[in-house]
């Protein structure tokens, strides 16, 4: 039972060290949100849809673009800007900072997105990395 | 043969992760494909009708403001100004449009003296409450009043649009960044 106990410490220990000290690299920097096809019709039917959350949080080095795309076939204002049927919009930031937006898309007429610095090896990055996999999760 | 089927997918794949990794073309946000540039009439602040036509062949800067703003439209203008002077030559292929999001209190006279105290290119626009709002609406800006004590103000976009010298619109950058950033894609835009 105790070496038992003392594996399962281990594993864990040997886990924690990984999530803290390794490298973290990201398969993409892209932060994407899309409006799918059939979201004005849904949105005339009286569905009340949410995309874009009203803060966005991104992290330099890792995912610090932020990706808009309207899929959908009329113009549609997402976030801070106009965008077209079938187009794009691509935001890159290089500073850590919180960026305020002018938005009719939420209640508060504002969006938020903060981009934090990336994790420095130790705790900081434990941290994110845990963020990262309560997200993919939830 | 399998051998170059290999190498080449092998620099297909290199290619890619490059290009993932480079660092992206402008420092705006960049519109994918880009669209035409809505036009506008408006009054303009040197006297004759500004329309986005009138400055093909240059990159026009496109901003929304007013000229009782307390400090994001001073922000602006002064960035922009410092970005036209560090551009040198190159300035003279760029031009300034500061379109009123408050028609009531200016006037092409008051746009004319305000954008003259930043750099006496810019030029302002002006015009009918209706209008205005049409050509907000074509670029996806919002503006609202927001009453004050003694008057008003006017929350609205704070992003700057580039438009290309064929008249594209082709990134929009937000607020805040600094006048290297607008060097730098107002450079990209000369050159591609």
């Amino acid at each position: 039972m105790r070496i038992g106990g003392a594996i399962v410490v281990r594993v864990l220990s040997a886990l924690l060290a990984w999530m803290a000290l390794a490298p973290i690299e990201a398969e993409s920097r892209d932060e994407l949100f899309e409006i799918p096809a059939g979201t004005w019709a849904r949105r005339m039917a009286g569905d009340k849809v949410e995309i874009l959350p009203d803060t966005i949080r991104l992290t330099l080095g890792l995912n610090d673009v932020l990706l808009l795309k309207n899929l959908d076939d009329v113009p549609q204002v997402f976030g801070p800007v106009l965008i077209m049927p079938g187009q794009s919009f691509r935001l890159p930031f290089e500073t850590a900072s919180t960026y305020s937006f002018a938005c009719t898309a939420h209640a508060s007429g504002a969006m938020n997105v903060i981009v934090e610095p990336g994790p420095a090896p130790g705790w900081p990055a434990l941290r994110w990395r845990a963020r990262q996999w309560l997200r993919r999760v939830a | 043969m399998r051998i170059v089927r290999a190498l080449l997918m092998l620099l297909s794949l290199a290619t890619a992760a490059w290009a993932a990794a480079a660092p992206a073309a402008l420092k705006a946000g960049v519109f994918e494909p880009p669209r035409q540039a809505p036009e506008f009439a408006l009054r303009g602040s040197d006297g004759s009708e500004l329309t986005l036509g009138r400055y093909r062949g240059k990159v026009v800067l496109l901003s929304f403001g007013f000229t009782h703003c307390a400090a994001v439209c001073p922000t602006t203008l002064a960035t922009l100004a410092q970005a036209r002077a560090a551009l040198g030559a190159a300035a003279s292929a760029v031009q300034v449009v500061f379109v009123t999001v408050d028609p009531e209190r200016d006037s092409p006279a008051q746009l004319k003296a305000y954008l003259a105290a930043f750099d006496p290119s810019f030029v302002g626009g002006a015009g009918q409450p209706e209008r205005l709002a049409a050509m907000r609406k074509d670029y996806g800006v919002v503006a609202r009043k927001v009453p004050m004590s003694g008057g008003y103000a006017v929350d609205h976009t704070s992003s700057i649009f580039l438009i290309d010298r064929e008249g594209k619109l082709r990134a929009m950058m937000p607020y805040g960044r600094a006048a290297q950033d607008f060097v730098h894609d107002v450079q990209w835009l000369l050159a591609n």
